[in-house]
């Protein structure tokens, strides 16, 4: 090794490149078009840095490093290679509640160790360490509600109260151990404890609606808590990588927040997300069904038709069918296009990802700010396992609790055919006054079976 | 590296989140977010650091669990973005698969 090169160099240097890869890989993943080698970039990034720490000065333990490794490694490879698509939403959770606590880790060994020298140190050892946890505690309890493991939101009055007390007790705890006021091991512990908690009571009363609004704010919070982290460990990259996520989360959560008509507050303080049950508002007219035969002539015939997907046709399983359906209308010179509302699915840009799953292109794939001004001029609105985001209701009913939120304009369309299992509300429980419309026949049964025969329809057509 | 260094790099790195992000369609909202939960994945190097430098055995502990977590975000991140990301086809490439067009 040449004298000018010193372990120390090539580490700075090595993060350095990590910083970049990681910075250009992002800005790669938000165009389809190169979203594909962004990830590429930004693992080439991470295999670099990780390399790089293994000649860190100083380090011992690598008995210990590597199994450790090892075991975590290959467990999130296997369950990352095998969770489906719909589940995806929690998987991301699990493996970013993983992160956070990785950062509280390390803020304890530091505060254990007595590493953290000096108060700015200790102090940001300590926000990061009680970010770290609530990161992950919180979003150990997201998995288990979007798992279908928890399936109560407990509430009772004075819950907020409670989380503010137990926020204040972290916090004073943590100050002590920042001022070394005879912080012993105790005390790190007794903080640590407490963090813990609050990530759990703080998570627990959200609803499962609201909950990828909550994922992405624990992405954004470990962020957050990785780039303190980097400050105490004085690591560049650590810094840069979890500030720039910490930043670029918080835009996503203030996104999908706006797209669910939700502010922050209101998701993390109030109790929304899955009341359900109590149908309301009125809502006159009658339902009328139709045949999947008439509906496959309809479409067939047809110039343009404009498909809304919703949560129901993935449970369903029903994507596949669906593009199959569509490309048999493509193929007869339809003009086929898929409408997506921001909530569509789990999470923002769920829906997307299991319709690319099936195999449907991403370029006639449009959202609400594309596709709403076109219904005017579908002949058929397809709507499939969809209910809340076509409802009119949010435009005119100002008692509505989804009134105001950006909806697809498909009552616009000549017709409109609801694919739906039976009679019911939507998520919410309110009553869809889109199905009651004159221009509105309802195709009832299961998304799949509806798929198929719709299929058989449009090839008996000739 | 300074206190003022450090700081004017979390505020230039705070921006440069922002803006990667702001321009992003919807569409990439899902894996996007993936993608984020990977970079954050760091925090392995610092977890390595961390239990390289532990010397107690609750320190090593701790240590090893900050590892293993670190591990499985940072791999268990990639792998589902990837994933995710390997989908997202046009019209043009599907037509190109499919030898017709």
């Amino acid at each position: 090794m040449p004298a000018w090169l010193s372990a120390g160099l090539a580490i700075q240097a090595s993060y350095f490149v990590t910083a970049v890869l990681f910075i250009m890989g992002l800005k790669r993943m938000s165009s389809p078009v190169t979203a594909r080698s962004g990830i590429l970039w930004a693992g080439a990034g991470m295999a670099v840095a990780t390399l790089i720490t293994f000649l860190y000065p100083g380090m011992s333990n690598y008995g210990l490093i590597l199994p450790a490794m090892l075991v975590g490694g290959v467990f999130a490879w296997w369950s990352g290679k095998r969770v489906a698509m719909t589940n995806m939403p929690q998987m991301i959770a699990l493996y970013n509640g993983m992160g956070g606590g990785a950062a509280a880790a390390i803020a304890a060994v530091e505060l254990y160790r007595g590493g953290a020298q000096g108060y700015v140190s200790a102090s940001l050892a300590v926000l990061g360490g009680i970010i770290g946890a609530v990161s992950f505690a919180g979003s150990a309890i997201a998995f288990g509600k979007l798992q279908g493991l928890i399936t109560r939101s407990i509430r009772f009055t004075g819950q907020q109260i409670l989380n503010l007390l137990i926020l204040a007790a972290a916090f004073g705890l943590g100050a002590m151990v920042a001022a070394h006021l005879n912080a012993g091991p105790a005390v790190v512990t007794g903080f640590f404890v407490l963090a813990l908690v609050l990530g759990v009571t703080m998570t627990l009363p959200i609803g499962g609606a609201d909950m990828p609004v909550v994922i992405s704010l624990y992405n954004a919070l470990t962020g957050l808590a990785v780039g303190l982290e980097g400050f105490v460990l004085d690591n560049a990259a650590m810094i840069i990588a979890g500030t720039v996520v910490g930043s670029a989360g918080t835009l996503l959560t203030q996104l999908m927040a706006k797209a669910m008509n939700r502010s922050l507050g209101n998701v993390l303080f109030s109790g929304f997300g899955d009341t359900g049950g109590e149908a309301t508002g009125t809502v006159s007219g009658s339902l009328k069904p139709i045949e999947a035969s008439d509906v496959g002539v309809m479409m067939a015939f047809a110039s343009k038709v404009i498909v809304v997907p919703g949560y129901g046709m993935a449970v369903a399983q029903a994507q596949h069918k669906i593009w199959e359906l569509c490309q048999l209308l493509i193929d007869r010179g339809v003009n086929v296009r898929f409408a997506i509302h921001p909530v569509a699915g789990r999470m923002p840009g769920h829906m997307n990802v299991l319709l690319a799953e099936a195999g449907v292109p991403y370029d006639l794939i449009s959202d609400l700010d594309e596709i709403n001004a076109e219904f005017e001029t579908a002949d058929v609105a397809l709507i499939i396992g969809a209910n809340d985001v076509v409802n009119p209701v949010a435009r005119t009913d100002k008692s509505s609790p989804i009134y105001g939120m950006p909806i697809l304009n498909a009552d616009k369309a000549k017709n409109v055919i609801v694919i739906k299992r039976g009679k019911g509300a939507g998520f919410s429980g309110i009553e869809n006054a889109l199905f009651y419309l004159d221009n509105t026949r309802m195709l009832y049964g299961d998304a799949q079976k509806a798929g198929a025969e719709l299929i058989a329809a449009v090839k008996a057509v000739d | 590296m300074t206190g003022m260094v450090a700081l004017y790099i979390f505020m230039l790195a705070a921006f440069t989140g922002y803006e990667v992000i702001s321009r992003v369609p919807v569409i990439l909202h899902t894996p996007l977010m993936s993608g984020s939960n990977f970079v954050h994945g760091i925090v392995l190097v610092g977890a390595m650091v961390a239990l390289g430098n532990a010397v107690t055995t609750l320190e090593k502990t701790i240590g090893v669990i900050g590892v293993l977590l670190a591990a499985g975000n940072a791999v268990g991140g990639y792998v589902v973005t990837e994933r995710m990301l390997e989908m997202f086809k046009s019209s043009g490439q599907r037509g190109a698969k499919k030898g017709t067009h």
